[in-house]
């Protein structure tokens, strides 16, 4: 008889939540019992709630258990889990689930499914058809592919990646990057980890399409040291990939020439930044450069260079395999394709979720989400890590794309959602903004320097009632200026939780005091 | 890690392996820590002197950074999330829990060096809220009463 064959995640979110002690007493159990089984460690499925999350291989798909916790395999063998039998964590086949049958997963498809470390199951589950097919491409049609596809920045800027491209396309120089952004920093956002963790060849594949688009032949992964696990998985994929004669010298025969090394950052927020990354992998102080010159133009080590977020390049094997067409039929407006948002914060059914763009934010928080984790009116929402603006409940009818959301005052992002429920105190988020900004400024620019810790200090007053309406006038004088006087999103959009908890939120900034 | 100070050999054959590589110092600030625990003053003028720049440069890149440390470590490390995420979900009651479990405030470092409580800012478990790491293994959705359990398995440890 053959083993049996269950997965347990390895993604850091899992592990943060005791996978690999279930894992480890899966083997131990399994072994004690005479019992043959093969345990793969999987990435996430994105239902962070149900984490660890253990699915077994039966005749009728994938079954699912969770959330399990080391004490309960025991249970579980008892049962008979290994053939499917039912207990008081069923969860039954996973893809059948609501949360992940109604999503489109096109960027996360195989994120959960396969073996993130195997060539073999990447390529059984249409893994390099993308390169395969950029291979019998110009450089010139991959660029005008990616451009037709409307693919934009996911970190952020969403700027068209095929424009930036065929920037770096056009720069005759001796050498040209492929810088990925993987400093993923924003609170409420993971979907670069769970990526990288669930299947980083895409990602791989993605980066060396672009090399073959723009003419580089080298590529950095620049990671935040945060993610650990991440580094592990790309330490083994990069080997793998190398290995298999995906990635390297003469990339599946075809003479052409690229490879990857994975760089981490050091626990700076504003290494996120692109111009501040570029530093930072030269090995200096993150501080940000003047643009122009851009990036595209003159980039890492004064080359040109592609700089794009994990996300970006990870959807690009897809519109390679499936075409341009494929890819923009998805979504609304000018916003095309598929966005991976990421459920975060006070919410019952926090976790991933991939749909092409243009759902609300209401259906997003309630029909994917839950509502409050703790039961109580959810407030509000901060969309786009720590420099996105707060949402009220009045505002959750808004489409979630690129347009709808700047046209309430607010920006998609990384695409990271914070749910805060009715104990929230706004006045104190934007202190946090503040008090945020300042820690991590880098210190170019006055405004965000020195305006960040004022901004916290002018708050207290507000709060403190003292003289409140002309320090809400000093706040307002100082958002402005930290707007227009600041060369960075850091310094240029810190105002913008702080502004729209005050808008939104009068009364807490009033509660106290004697004014 | 070593119990000294690295000489200035130790230092060389640990910076060794990234000497080829473009833009290295970052790189070799992490093989140092990485190894050492820390980034000891006496690798300024070692890096310094490799990469012909000045020991401001080198210290300046040092400072720049929270991750990199210029003493030693305290032996058992506790990281908080304090993002806001992690504040959504009670991260404020469970830190007070913590600091008062641990007689330490943010930012401190027990007199005898024994024990640190940090603040960190994501750890990217933002869908299992309120995270923090322990000497650096994460754990999510932590509970007052879970970092208790997880404080004495620490105490059962030593």
């Amino acid at each position: 008889m053959s083993a049996a064959i269950v997965y347990v995640p390895r993604d850091a979110s899992a592990a943060a939540l005791g996978a690999d002690a279930v894992a480890a007493e899966i083997d131990r159990q399994a072994r004690d019992r005479g019992i043959a089984v093969r345990i793969v460690r999987n990435g996430t499925r994105g239902l962070t709630w149900l984490e660890p999350l253990v699915e077994v291989v039966t005749p009728i798909g994938r079954l699912a258990y969770g959330p399990v916790l080391p004490g309960d395999v025991p249970g579980l063998f008892d049962a008979g889990f290994l053939g499917g039998a039912s207990h008081r964590l069923s969860l039954g086949p996973i893809e059948q689930h609501p949360y992940l049958k109604n999503q489109q997963r096109v960027t996360f498809a195989r994120v959960g499914v396969i073996d993130p470390v195997s060539v073999a199951e990447y390529v059984a589950h249409d893994g390099f058809q993308g390169l395969r097919e950029a291979l019998r491409t110009s450089p010139a049609d991959i660029v005008r592919i990616v451009t037709d596809s409307g693919l934009r920045g996911r970190g952020g800027a969403a700027f068209p990646a095929g424009i930036k491209w065929k920037t770096v396309l056009e720069q005759s120089a001796p050498q040209k990057y492929i810088a990925c952004n993987a400093d993923e920093g924003d609170s409420g956002t993971f979907a670069d980890r769970m990526l990288m963790e669930g299947d980083p060849f895409q990602l791989i594949e993605g980066m060396t399409i672009a090399a073959l688009g723009v003419g580089a032949s080298q590529g950095y992964i620049y990671l935040r040291v945060e993610y650990p696990h991440s580094h592990r998985v790309l330490t083994e994929a990069l080997a793998a990939a190398r290995g298999a004669g995906f990635l390297g010298q003469n990339i599946m025969g075809s003479g052409a020439h690229f490879d990857i090394e994975v760089r981490l950052g050091a626990g700076a927020y504003i290494c996120g930044e692109e111009t501040s990354m570029l530093e930072s992998l030269e090995g200096r102080r993150g501080e940000v450069r003047v643009r122009p010159p851009l990036p595209a133009i003159k980039g890492l080590f004064g080359m040109p260079t592609v700089v794009n977020n994990v996300i970006t390049l990870a959807s690009v094997p897809a519109i390679l395999h499936k075409g341009a067409e494929a890819y923009r039929q998805l979504g609304s407006g000018r916003s095309r394709g598929t966005l991976p948002l990421q459920l975060a914060g006070n919410l019952k059914h926090p976790g991933l979720v991939e749909r092409a763009f243009g759902l609300t934010l209401r259906e997003l928080l309630y029909d994917y989400g839950g509502g409050s984790a703790s039961g109580r009116p959810l407030r509000a929402v901060q969309i786009g890590g720590p420099l996105g603006a707060y949402v009220p409940v009045s505002q959750f009818d808004a489409l979630i794309d690129y347009e709808g959301l700047s046209g309430i005052g607010a920006l998609l992002g990384h695409g990271g959602i914070v749910a805060f429920d009715d104990t929230v105190d706004m006045a104190r988020m934007a202190r946090y903004a503040m008090a945020f900004c300042a820690h991590e400024s880098c210190g170019k620019c006055t405004p965000c320097r020195i305006g960040s810790t004022r901004g916290v200090e002018v708050i207290d007053r507000i709060v403190a009632g003292v003289d409140r309406q002309q320090n809400l006038e000093v706040l307002n004088d100082l958002c402005e200026t930290m707007v227009h006087g600041s060369l960075c999103g850091l310094g240029g959009m810190t105002p913008f939780p702080v502004q729209s908890a005050l808008k939104h939120f009068p009364e807490d900034f009033t509660r106290g005091g004697s004014h | 890690m070593f119990d000294t100070q690295p000489s200035r050999d130790e230092l060389l054959a640990l910076i060794a392996p990234c000497k080829g590589l473009p833009g290295p110092l970052l790189v070799m600030l992490h093989a140092i820590q990485d190894r050492v625990g820390y980034v000891p003053a006496s690798a300024i003028p070692v890096l310094a002197e490799e990469l012909n720049l000045s020991r401001a440069e080198v210290q300046g890149v040092i400072s720049f950074y929270h991750h990199f440390r210029d003493r030693p470590p305290a032996k058992r490390r506790i990281e908080i999330c304090r993002a806001e995420s992690c504040q959504a979900l009670q991260g404020d009651r469970l830190t007070a829990h913590i600091e008062q479990r641990t007689r330490l405030r943010l930012g401190e470092t027990s007199a005898d060096g024994s024990m640190s409580l940090q603040p960190v800012y994501c750890l990217g478990l933002c869908s299992a809220s309120p995270a923090l790491m322990i000497d650096g293994t994460v754990h999510a959705r932590v509970t007052p009463e879970r970092f208790d359990e997880l404080l004495s398995q620490m105490e059962t440890r030593e």
